[in-house]
């Protein structure tokens, strides 16, 4: 199924969720917030939320400094 | 004709001289400028010259300040910067500045958190001075901030914020900013906001170290709420430290999106 990341259509599993999401992209979830659908989703939920046709995800990527 | 004295339009017969307008207005005044050049009592005044009396030392009564502090700024905004309260999540490169540039605007309340203390190699880069070294920064920074804005009412936090604790800090906030330094911290704060406070904007910092081009910062936004400012891409770490420039500029990204925002328009 297709959802789209960050900006751009992307080919999914059906039955993928966001753990196994970020898995197959080798990120680590520490280092991101994940918005699906424009809410920004609390990472306990990210196991849990099995993604759907036309789902829109945003992974925002911090690196340290301030 | 018209002048201004003060930011403050007077009509006054023609040919009047700045010392009958000083007398009129504030006798006490021992520096008169006019159109930006220090002038002396006899010179008579024209059309639209913009004068300033000042006494030295003395500091303007809270409105006269107002007025003052907020002559650059665009008209009409004032009183919503009066009025906004912001939160500060971190005073230490980026906080410390954005919280100078929000006095400096008059935002009316900042709430700032932080546990740590001001050390000298914090100097390179973070708004603090030689004589705070040892000072919690939450308590430099409200020393600070009376020197350049008395009315800005700042509540000072000094503790760690933690997942627990943040949501009751920073509930009565209409913007947080985000200014730790670490990552897990920085995720930690825009995923337990999001969760207390969805409709409240969160303005972030990623991105700042080294002395890449300026021109790499930039501020992002995500989803309906989430703002980032930086380069999104250079962590501090051994080799590529946080140096004042950089850092500043994500800072005054952050308090440009601030500014925004509280003027209820997109970043």
């Amino acid at each position: 199924m297709t959802i789209t990341l960050n900006g751009k259509p992307r080919e999914i599993a059906d039955g993928m969720t966001v753990a196994g999401l970020l898995q197959e992209l080798r990120i680590e979830q520490k280092q991101v917030v994940v918005e699906r659908n424009a809410a920004i989703l609390p990472k306990q939920r990210y196991a849990e939320e099995t993604l759907a046709e036309g789902d829109i995800l945003e992974i925002v990527h911090f690196v340290g400094g301030g | 004709m018209r002048i201004t004295v003060n930011e403050r339009e007077h009509h006054l017969p023609p040919g009047v001289t700045l010392a009958r307008l000083r007398s009129e207005i504030k006798p006490d005044a021992d520096l008169m400028i006019v159109n930006g050049y220090p002038a002396d009592a006899d010179q008579r005044l024209a059309e639209g010259d913009q004068v300033v009396l000042i006494r030295r030392g003395e500091q303007p009564a809270e409105e006269e300040l107002d007025a003052l502090l907020s002559a650059r700024h665009s008209p009409g905004i004032q009183t919503r910067l009066r009025k906004a309260c912001v939160g500060i999540a971190g005073v230490g490169g980026l906080g410390s500045a954005v919280a100078l540039a929000l006095a400096r605007l008059g935002v009316g309340q900042l709430i700032v958190a932080d546990f740590d203390m001001v050390e000298p190699s914090n100097l390179n880069r973070q708004q603090y001075f030689l004589d705070q070294i040892g000072l919690p920064k939450v308590y430099a920074l409200r020393d600070t901030l009376r020197r350049i804005n008395p009315h800005v009412r700042l509540t000072a936090c000094h503790l760690k914020l933690t997942a627990a604790n943040l949501g009751e800090i920073f509930t009565p906030v209409q913007v947080l900013v985000e200014a730790f330094d670490r990552v897990d911290q920085k995720v930690m704060l825009v995923e337990t906001f999001a969760a207390c406070c969805p409709e409240t904007p969160i303005v972030t910092g990623s991105g700042m170290a080294g002395y890449e081009p300026a021109n790499s910062i930039q501020t992002r936004q995500s989803g309906q709420r989430l703002f980032v400012c930086g380069d999104g891409e250079t962590a501090a770490g051994p080799g590529v430290g946080l140096m004042s420039p950089r850092v500043g500029i994500v800072a005054h990204h952050q308090a440009n999106a601030v500014l925004r925002l509280l003027l209820e328009l997109a970043p």
